[in-house]
């Protein structure tokens, strides 16, 4: 699906030249979920910024689906860590402005979809509400849905619960699962969570600081659809462990 | 719902009262003859004499409105299309902005009699110079609204694929009305002095001009009673333009709203 082969990215020009990921090769299959987790300043915005195709590598190809991308945008769904919902459209509006953009025609059935996924997650009521009435739980919900309904095959999630409190967080790492397994998309997720990769992910690929390259590659292999309580598997601890000490040997705390 | 009626009621009997005081003190002053009525005339003589000359003050006060009326309508529209142009045309912004900036610094209504040498007598100089006072505010509220979208909101549409022209359909122009609506309120109590103002330089119709001939024909109780209508067509004008403002900024949460011009 996602094929990233030996980007690399600099900043600067010169002797004051900064890179910021060097030679950094990853992908994501199809239907597959991956986390990216690295220590501060290991580039992992920037490499979202290249996938978006907001910035164009130094050296190296991004492609989706077989497709070139490199430096193109709108070929990703995306989640920002903070939920990012337009203040002066509806809850609804929001997703089908989303859809719009990424070049979804038919205005009618777009609604219809909006509404008919926010009513299945039990925010029906909020359709035509302003997003400032929302939760920040709610808030990102709604900006998964909006991601998850976007007709990119390829989601990007750039720490979509980093910004919410710890129970939120485990009650929102449940519901994207719950709605994912059934829904199954591509999926690069950024986050700081060991525990938040664990639980989510097929595969965790752990970043080194600056400049970024993957330096472990951990395949979870807890069945699906997950437990709850995986934290009482004996693997649990042991992953937990070799990604912490990944992460100590990349340089840096998470 | 009770408590915030009691709450804006306990917001207006403080000033209300005082302004009740200060009506007393002002008619007493008169009445006991501390000033001579011909220098200043009491409250009451002043509505007294507004009731018996209504017709041709609401003549005068039409006037003046439809002259607020177009200058700020013709201000505030090209103040509008030329934010967003420079806004969409940055180098031509680069170039223009400094000098609005600086043009701002010169008091537009010094302009009022090289206009009226211009075009003369007639409504065209006086639509000009009100246009002009209305145009500044609004320009600059609006580039500053329009360069100051939410970078978080900008980086999520870009990363999804937005352009240049969704980016500013979507996110730019309506993110920017509310500091339009902080443009066109300053720009609506500026179009009422300005047209005061353009009306005391030729002073045949409006209230400006009624005003003045009153005061040279020494009839104070006139000359008061127009510039109370001045002050209450303002007052009028600035609501109207915070209701538009309700009406189109609905998004926002009601407590801000509600404080959006203290």
């Amino acid at each position: 699906m996602l094929d990233v082969k030996g980007i690399s990215k600099s900043f600067g020009a010169g002797s004051t030249a900064k890179e910021v990921l060097s030679g950094l090769s990853l992908s994501v299959a199809d239907g597959e979920f991956v986390s990216l987790i690295g220590p501060s300043g290991s580039g992992k915005s920037t490499l979202f910024s290249l996938i978006g195709g907001l910035q164009t590598p130094s050296s190296g190809r991004i492609a989706v689906g077989g497709e070139d991308i490199t430096g193109k945008t709108g070929h990703i769904a995306y989640m920002p860590q903070q939920a990012s919902l337009l203040p002066w459209r509806t809850v609804s509006g929001n997703i089908e402005l989303a859809l719009r953009i990424a070049g979804h025609g038919d205005k009618a059935s777009i609604k219809a979809t909006a509404q008919k996924w926010l009513e299945a997650v039990g925010l029906g009521e909020y359709c035509n509400a302003y997003p400032h009435v929302l939760s920040g739980g709610m808030a990102q919900r709604v900006s998964f849905l909006r991601a998850l309904l976007s007709p990119q095959p390829l989601m990007l999630l750039d720490e979509p619960f980093g910004a919410l409190d710890a129970l939120t967080r485990l009650q929102m790492q449940q519901w994207l699962l719950s709605i994912w397994e059934k829904h199954r998309r591509s999926v690069l997720l950024i986050t700081h969570s060991i525990e938040e990769a664990l639980q989510l992910s097929d595969r965790v690929l752990v970043l080194s600081a600056s400049p970024g390259t993957i330096v472990d590659e951990i395949i979870v292999p807890f069945e699906r659809p997950r437990r709850e309580d995986l934290w009482t598997d004996n693997r649990w601890s042991e992953l937990k462990g070799r990604i912490y000490n990944g992460l100590q040997g990349a340089g840096g705390g998470v | 719902m009770g408590n915030k009626k009691n709450s804006s009621w306990s917001a207006i009997w403080p000033p209300a009262a005082v302004l009740a005081a200060l009506l007393l003190f002002w008619q007493s002053a008169v009445s006991l003859g501390w000033v001579q009525a011909w220098r200043i005339p009491a409250p009451i003589a002043v509505v007294q004499e507004a009731i018996a000359i209504w017709p041709r003050l609401m003549m005068h006060a039409g006037y003046t409105l439809q002259l607020t009326l177009i200058g700020f309508g013709g201000g505030a529209a090209a103040g509008f299309v030329l934010a967003a142009l420079l806004h969409l045309l940055p180098g031509v912004r680069r170039g223009v902005y400094p000098l609005f900036v600086l043009s701002q610094n010169v008091p537009i209504v010094i302009l009022g009699p090289i206009m009226t040498m211009l075009f003369g007598y007639g409504l065209l100089p006086k639509v000009l110079l009100v246009i002009m006072v209305c145009f500044f505010p609004v320009v600059v509220a609006m580039l500053s609204g329009l360069s100051h979208a939410d970078p978080a909101l900008r980086h999520y549409l870009q990363m999804i694929g937005a352009g240049k022209w969704t980016l500013f359909w979507r996110l730019e122009l309506p993110g920017s009305l509310v500091h339009l609506f902080s443009g066109l309120k300053i720009a609506v109590s500026y179009s009422v002095v300005s047209a005061v103002f353009a009306e005391l330089l030729a002073p045949k119709n409006g209230l400006g001009g009624f005003m003045v001939l009153s005061s040279r024909g020494f009839m104070p109780e006139r000359s008061f009673a127009a510039a109370l209508l001045i002050i209450i067509v303002s007052l009028l004008l600035f609501g109207l333009i915070v209701w538009c403002e309700r009406f189109v900024v609905k998004w926002r949460p009601k407590a801000e709203g509600g404080s959006s011009h203290a």
